[in-house]
């Protein structure tokens, strides 16, 4: 590996670390959106 | 939402002009030539990551003196934002020093306190999900994220304090340090755009939480009728 293919990989992976992150935190975040919708609509219905 | 997008927008532009100006305006080092370009990334990368435990130990010192909930949320929002930050730190390290040293890594002093770091904080996520009563998840949690603390100044003083493979500091590292002006100022560009960037990240991660505890709250007056 040359020291700039080792620059890139660094960038790189870097960048894909905090791309996978975001990514789980905006999944996370829509599956408890989902959650919350269902929950609510349960609890109306039980009133 | 549009405002969301809109800070996205403008980190994400900052984070790219950093990429920019450390491969296209910072000059080549005389020594390790284009390799040390990773500098502005990882070392900035270290500075976010810092940051953001010390931004989770003033949250977990006000959970503990307030027991108030926005303080955990925060807590643990920013203890996982630092985690990333700091997972970056330790995959581009050992992508700078292979070619640099030789190897990819050594048990020297700053890296073995980075990689505890780095342990603490998965232990501090690991301990929330063992502990299902939220009031003692929070307070137990606070306490570990305070002790965890304790390795974030050994991490910053490991290269000043002992004999490293590490090299030592050029930023605050006391006469004969320092980076040339042009390099400095790329440096702390790319500090800026990273500090950006784990603002944006704890945000977002926070309103997770936010959203984890509504869930929670519904998910007991559910279970209560």
């Amino acid at each position: 590996m040359t020291s700039l293919d080792s620059v890139f990989a660094a960038y790189i992976i870097g960048w894909a670390v905090f791309f996978v992150f975001y990514l789980t935190v905006a999944k996370r975040t829509s599956t408890l959106r989902e959650e919350l919708d269902r929950l609510k609509n349960s609890l109306n219905r039980g009133k | 939402m549009w405002k969301r997008a809109m800070t996205g927008a403008i980190v994400l532009f900052l984070v790219g002009a950093a990429a920019y100006a450390s491969f296209f305006i910072a000059p080549e080092e005389k020594t390790m030539h284009v390799l040390q370009r990773i500098f502005y990334f990882h070392a900035a990368a270290a500075w976010a990551g810092m940051t953001a435990f010390s931004v989770c130990f003033v949250a977990n010192l006000l959970y503990v003196w307030r027991r108030s909930e926005k303080w955990d949320s925060l807590g643990v929002s920013s203890a996982e934002v630092g985690l990333a930050f700091i997972t970056v730190v330790l995959i581009t390290g050992p992508i700078w020093a292979k070619p640099a040293w030789g190897i990819y890594w050594t048990w020297d002093a700053r890296l073995t306190s980075t990689f505890v770091l780095w342990l603490l904080y998965i232990s501090y996520l690991l301990l929330r999900t063992l502990i299902e009563e939220p009031d003692r998840r929070a307070l137990l949690s606070a306490l570990f994220g305070i002790f965890s603390f304790i390795d974030v100044p050994i991490v910053f003083g490991a290269i000043r304090w002992w004999r490293t493979q590490h090299p030592a500091p050029v930023i605050m590292g006391g006469p004969g340090s320092g980076l040339e002006p042009t390099m400095r100022k790329v440096f702390f560009f790319s500090v800026l755009a990273l500090h950006a960037l784990m603002v944006f990240l704890i945000a977002e991660r926070y309103r997770l939480e936010k959203l984890r505890t509504d869930v929670e709250v519904l998910r007991r007056e559910a279970e209560a009728i």
